[in-house]
């Protein structure tokens, strides 16, 4: 097997995401309207904004990368790029995670790569802190993404599958929140969590490209 | 045709349910080289099903499929995107199944030169159909599965649809087509679910 | 093994009477348990007094909620394989009466949490949140099942699911460990376990053994109920075709 239909697929999915007219601007925009809606619900309180600060951020990343992924197989399987993809002689899960990688790098690392802007608005202190955080959060996000995509992969065929996906990948999100929040806390535990969310991204992008595989051939039979 | 032929792409007593109803049962077929197969029947009858499990796309409830060679596959929806104009659509399978051919020729030949930087959506039904089946002639490959093929077409797309199969079939390839009502291609034997 | 029970008629004839019988024995278990738990065991002032008495519905449900789910993990592992198509109906059949017996628990907790802990949901304690996941995890399950169009199809994507789900409940469960092990001593009481007195562990276990076989029951009659349907449908798509 050659990389190229990998490579292909890759391009195209990144083609598709910036084709939308406004590329990364589209979950920019979105993140953004999430995290200023927070002060607006809880209050403006400086103390409060800076404690829930990196929790908005983790919330407002799990929903964009939801809200992203909703068409990622679900264009594929009604314009038939599907069965080709599937016929196209590399491992569907391999295809699958280029296509995932495509829309987190469209969607999800530049979503990570703004949180210092957003944690500012926050009330965060200015330090290289933050950009560590932006690492932490464009690792946790990679997690969202292949999880996400299982759930975009099961619900590829059904109408109004976004609600679905969000149903179906809200339990496996739980553990990149709460290593990815406990990371950020600053308290007990704070120094190991980085791994550990490491190590649970890792997992999500070793196991989550099998799942796709059979969830996206179950979409095309 | 000639039975002494190794067979490109068989199948052996497919079955096929869809929910509860039965599809079709114990059907089999077979295609040796030149040889063209016409799958019939009424709307409904599991044609496009037939075609998708030979091509790998569906698993049959029952039966065995044996593919001997490669194959291409032009389905009912064209696989174009909305984005996508037929040269771009033509570059990217080309370069995911390492094809040499140049694109321009094949654009030619498909009468896409015009249309060939105008994006999926804003093609004809007949120029999306002529894109899907372009990639038919990026690489060659023994087997042909079409899904009605001349859907969408005018008279000229489909004299070129048929000088395409005809020149296949010359050099040793074969075609299963799924078609509605059409006559079907010289020599073709017919299958009816 | 599995071909034996894999064949619907002999499942059919078995449940026949196995699912009234696990209906009798396990309405008494859970009659007794109940007697044991409400009037004959004294009460524990440090687990907040009478209100522990819920235990005797909480902890069964605690122990179905996640015996259910590795049933469906396991039904549904099954069907992947061999496909037989009885492990599907099960799977089928254990969703919803897991996601009801995880409900329960998280209804009992939580009604047992204020007096304890004072709070009605304690966001630090692993096995609620555990327990709340599980939920989550059902209700996707049932939910992406009922959007396919063939039953066929809402096998693979709800075997598919659960399987993920399954290898993910570990790592699920130790993250909330996680989060439970910081903020140990906040507020929360682990104290039932093994060093539970016998005069409550009696009633417990019967409690438990009767919930699973008034659960296995229930799942028995679902099958039943999903089998006919099954036939019927398949009747009834035989008879347009000859009509």
């Amino acid at each position: 097997m050659s990389g190229a239909p990998l490579l292909a697929a890759f391009r195209q999915s990144l083609g598709e995401a910036w084709a939308g007219g406004a590329g990364a601007l589209l979950p920019l925009g979105f993140l953004g309207g999430t995290a200023v809606l927070v002060p607006l619900g809880i209050g403006t309180d400086a103390a409060t904004l800076k404690a829930v600060g990196p929790g908005i951020l983790w919330v407002a990343l799990a929903l964009a990368s939801l809200v992203t992924l909703e068409r990622i197989f679900q264009a594929d399987a009604e314009d038939g790029t599907l069965d080709l993809w599937l016929q196209a002689g590399a491992p569907v899960s391999a295809l699958a995670a280029a296509k995932t990688l495509a829309h987190w790098l469209s969607a999800g690392l530049p979503l990570a790569l703004f949180s210092p802007v957003l944690a500012l608005m926050f009330q965060a202190e200015a330090s290289p802190a933050l950009l560590v955080n932006a690492g932490l959060y464009a690792l946790g996000s990679l997690a969202f993404f292949f999880w996400g995509g299982v759930g975009a992969a099961l619900s590829a065929t059904v109408r109004r599958g976004g609600l679905l996906i969000s149903l179906i990948a809200l339990p496996l999100y739980v553990p990149t929140a709460v290593f990815g929040a406990l990371a950020m806390s600053g308290g007990p535990g704070s120094t190991g969590a980085p791994l550990f969310l490491a190590a649970s991204t890792l997992f999500a992008c070793a196991v989550a490209p099998y799942a796709m595989s059979a969830a996206l051939r179950l979409a095309a039979d | 045709m000639n039975s002494e032929a190794p067979s490109l792409l068989s199948g052996a007593s497919l079955g096929m349910i869809r929910g509860e109803r039965v599809l079709f049962r114990s059907v089999s077929l077979s295609v040796c080289p030149g040889e063209a197969l016409l799958l019939r029947g009424a709307n409904g009858a599991g044609k496009t099903t037939l075609l998708r499990i030979l091509a790998g796309l569906t698993r049959a409830e029952a039966g065995d499929v044996r593919r001997a060679s490669a194959h291409h596959w032009v389905g009912h929806r064209e696989g174009l995107k909305p984005t996508e104009t037929p040269r771009a659509h033509l570059k990217l399978w080309a370069q995911a199944w390492g094809a040499q051919t140049g694109i321009d020729p094949v654009l030619g030949r498909m009468g896409l030169t015009r249309p060939a930087d105008v994006a999926g959506r804003d093609l004809s039904a007949g120029q999306r159909r002529r894109t899907a089946l372009a990639r038919l002639l990026l690489e060659h490959r023994p087997v042909w599965l079409l899904d009605e093929p001349y859907t969408a077409l005018d008279a000229d797309g489909r004299a070129l649809v048929d000088a395409l199969i005809a020149e296949h079939r010359a050099k040793g390839g074969a075609v299963i087509a799924a078609l509605h009502g059409e006559a079907g291609f010289p020599g073709s034997t017919d299958l009816t679910l | 093994m599995w071909s034996y029970f894999a064949n619907p008629h002999k499942f059919l004839r078995l449940s026949d009477w196995l699912a009234p019988a696990f209906y009798a024995v396990g309405t008494l278990c859970i009659a007794w348990g109940l007697w044991q738990g409400l009037w004959v065991v004294p009460k524990d002032e440090y687990q907040g007094g009478d209100i522990m008495r819920v235990m005797f519905i909480h902890v069964p449900a605690a122990w179905l909620a996640m015996a259910s789910y590795s049933a469906l993990a396991v039904a549904s592992f099954i069907w992947f394989v061999w496909r037989h198509e009885l492990a599907d109906i099960a799977a089928k059949s254990i969703a919803p009466l897991g996601a009801v017996w995880t409900a329960i628990c998280l209804a009992t907790g939580s009604i047992w949490g204020k007096p304890t802990w004072g709070t009605w949901w304690q966001w630090n304690d692993a096995r609620m949140m555990s327990v709340l996941f599980l939920f989550f995890l059902f209700l996707g399950y049932m939910a992406l099942r009922a959007s396919m169009d063939t039953r066929q199809k809402a096998a693979r994507a709800g075997a598919i699911l659960a399987m993920v789900g399954a290898i993910n409940v570990p790592l699920i469960k130790f993250s909330v460990d996680m989060v439970e092990s910081i903020h140990q001593g906040a507020s929360v009481i682990t104290a039932d376990g093994p060093k539970m007195a016998a005069v409550y562990l009696t009633p417990l276990l019967i409690s438990a053994l009767g919930h699973s076989l008034f659960f296995g029951g229930l799942v028995m009659t679902s099958m039943r109920t999903e089998i006919r349907e099954r036939r019927i449908a398949r009747l009834r798509a035989a008879s347009l075709e000859g009509g």
